[in-house]
């Protein structure tokens, strides 16, 4: 497979908090990587990182290079990346609008104006993120009275709507009942043949289920990444092999 | 002994809050008593769209449409600039203004309420009305737009702070939500932010009219006072609220003018009464 993103000696930096220090890492197209780690491992940063959210925090700094598609992504405008790097937040983040206001949210935004394509586009979307039976008599009323699961379901749906091309979740289950998980993982199975993913989650069990690659990541390092199957069953290192059988974390 | 001074304590504060509801209501009773009694002796249809107010000539007349208008107008021309301004001013000052900007500025802001009302008028009668009269070319700067643009000042800072507690309430998971779609940073502004921030706004915009509306000393000193049903934002106006500072002194107590001032009282509050009322409902809906 081919990389699609590529970060080296990526290094981020809070005020004088360092989250993250010199990671390498590649994300492969079409693939579901799955980030684990225990909290303040810098998993979110980096997430973050790869769609510039993070450029919002105070005193925010960073070192090294993430390169998307060969390109830089320091030098593309941080509209048209994130149009590209869709996210998935760990709280449903519908927003204060009607079912079907926030899935044609974004491409609204980035200029479509043509009624019946969008129609069509939030039904392809919804049913993509297997949402659409749920919903279909609801599009008009408030997002904000689906349930949880819904809602993250929802805000998938949004993120598919711009088209992108990768996927971040931000352990987008951590709020949601089994059942609604495992809709959203299969949706994401689903998902991986069209776009590449990249999941942070706490839960290992999760990483295990629905991820090809796997890192573990600690203290701001990347210790470990492999196929979902070596980490699990044979690690190469001491602390991943704690930290999924439940050692520690 | 605990219990003791626990019931006092109770019973003080229970007769605090109580007092604050009798001031009102007795306001209001003596109000509407010394207004309704007015209308024994003249029509209330007369009173309200008659227009002329000559409270001295013989037989006195009390047609307070122009002075309703004059309200009106005020009120009107203040919104027009002071809304569009003030809530423009709440969104740079929570959305885009660098940090120390920030602070600064809603300080600033927060200290303009505080000048005197009086003060504010004195500086409109003697920088503003001297320009109005020369940009236009017009016999006398005390007009209705010299009132409009000093209250518009005073409507400002009520409608600032309060749009902007209100914008910094939208939870910022909207906007990063928004932003990890691609959205700029106006369309956020635009279509997330106002609109979730809408009910504060609308009660803060309800509050400084009513600020307007009841505003005296600064509208009486710049608008020129001529109780004539306005035609324009050039024309001199005169208030409701003018009209009962500056000729209250002067009437009998008990006689009719004294009367018809309260009446003109009573519209007045509620007027207000029901712009209170609805910002109340806003606000609310709020939270």
């Amino acid at each position: 497979m081919v990389d699609k993103i590529e970060a080296s000696g990526l290094s981020c930096a809070f005020g004088k908090i360092r989250s993250l220090t010199g990671i390498n890492i590649t994300v492969k197209e079409n693939e579901i990587l799955g980030i684990i780690g225990p909290s303040n491992s810098g998993k979110t940063t980096f997430l973050r990182a790869l769609n510039r959210l993070n450029d919002f925090s105070l005193n925010y700094r960073q070192e090294g290079k993430i390169v998307m598609n060969g390109k830089d992504i320091s030098k593309i405008d941080p509209e048209s990346l994130r149009k590209n790097v869709g996210m998935v937040f760990a709280l449903p983040l519908s927003l204060p609008m009607s079912v079907y206001d926030n899935v044609v949210y974004g491409p609204k935004r980035h200029g479509s104006k043509n009624k019946k394509e969008l129609q069509q586009l939030a039904e392809k979307c919804l049913r993509a993120a297997s949402l659409w039976d749920e919903v279909k008599d609801r599009l008009d009323a408030s997002a904000l009275k689906l349930s949880g699961g819904q809602q993250q379901r929802l805000c998938i749906a949004r993120t598919l709507a711009v088209q992108p091309e990768v996927i971040l979740f931000d352990e987008p289950c951590s709020g949601l009942d089994p059942i609604s998980t495992a809709k959203v993982e299969e949706a994401m199975v689903e998902l991986k043949k069209k776009y590449t993913l990249v999941l942070v989650t706490n839960n290992v069990k999760q990483a295990s289920r629905v991820s090809d690659r796997t890192a573990f990541f600690l203290m701001g390092e990347l210790v470990e990444i492999d196929i979902t199957r070596n980490i699990f069953v044979s690690p190469k290192d001491k602390r991943t092999e704690d930290y999924v059988t439940g050692r520690f974390g | 002994m605990k219990k003791l001074a626990d019931d006092v304590i109770e019973k003080l504060i229970f007769i605090c809050g109580i007092t604050a509801i009798v001031f009102v209501v007795l306001i209001f009773v003596f109000l509407m008593k010394e207004g309704v009694s007015f209308f024994g002796e003249y029509s209330f249809h007369d009173f309200l769209l008659g227009k002329f107010w000559y409270p001295t000539s013989d037989p006195p007349r009390f047609g307070i449409l122009p002075l309703i208008l004059g309200s009106l107008i005020i009120t009107l021309g203040a919104s027009l600039i002071a809304v569009p301004l003030g809530t423009m001013a709440a969104l740079y000052i929570s959305e885009v203004a660098p940090k120390g900007a920030k602070d600064v500025l809603k300080a600033g802001v927060e200290l303009l309420a505080a000048i005197p009302s009086v003060v504010v008028g004195f500086i409109g009668m003697v920088t503003l009305v001297p320009i109005i009269k020369n940009v236009f070319g017009i016999p006398t700067g005390l007009t209705a737009l010299s009132g409009c643009i000093m209250l518009a000042f005073m409507a400002m800072p009520t409608i600032v702070s309060i749009s902007e507690d209100a914008i910094n309430a939208v939870p910022w998971q909207y906007k990063e939500g928004a932003l990890a779609l691609g959205a700029t940073k106006w369309q956020i502004m635009y279509r997330i932010i106002l609109p979730a921030a809408a009910p504060g706004i609308i009660a803060s915009v309800m509050l400084g009219i009513g600020r307007v509306i009841g505003e005296t000393m600064a509208v009486m000193m710049v608008t020129g006072n001529a109780a004539v049903i306005p035609h324009g934002f050039l024309e001199s106006v005169r208030t409701m609220t003018a009209t009962i500072a500056a000729e209250m002194g002067e009437t009998v107590r008990g006689s009719i003018h004294y009367k018809a001032l309260f009446a003109i009282g009573a519209v007045l509050f509620i007027i207000t009464f029901f712009i209170n009322f609805v910002a109340d409902t806003y606000l609310h809906k709020n939270k």
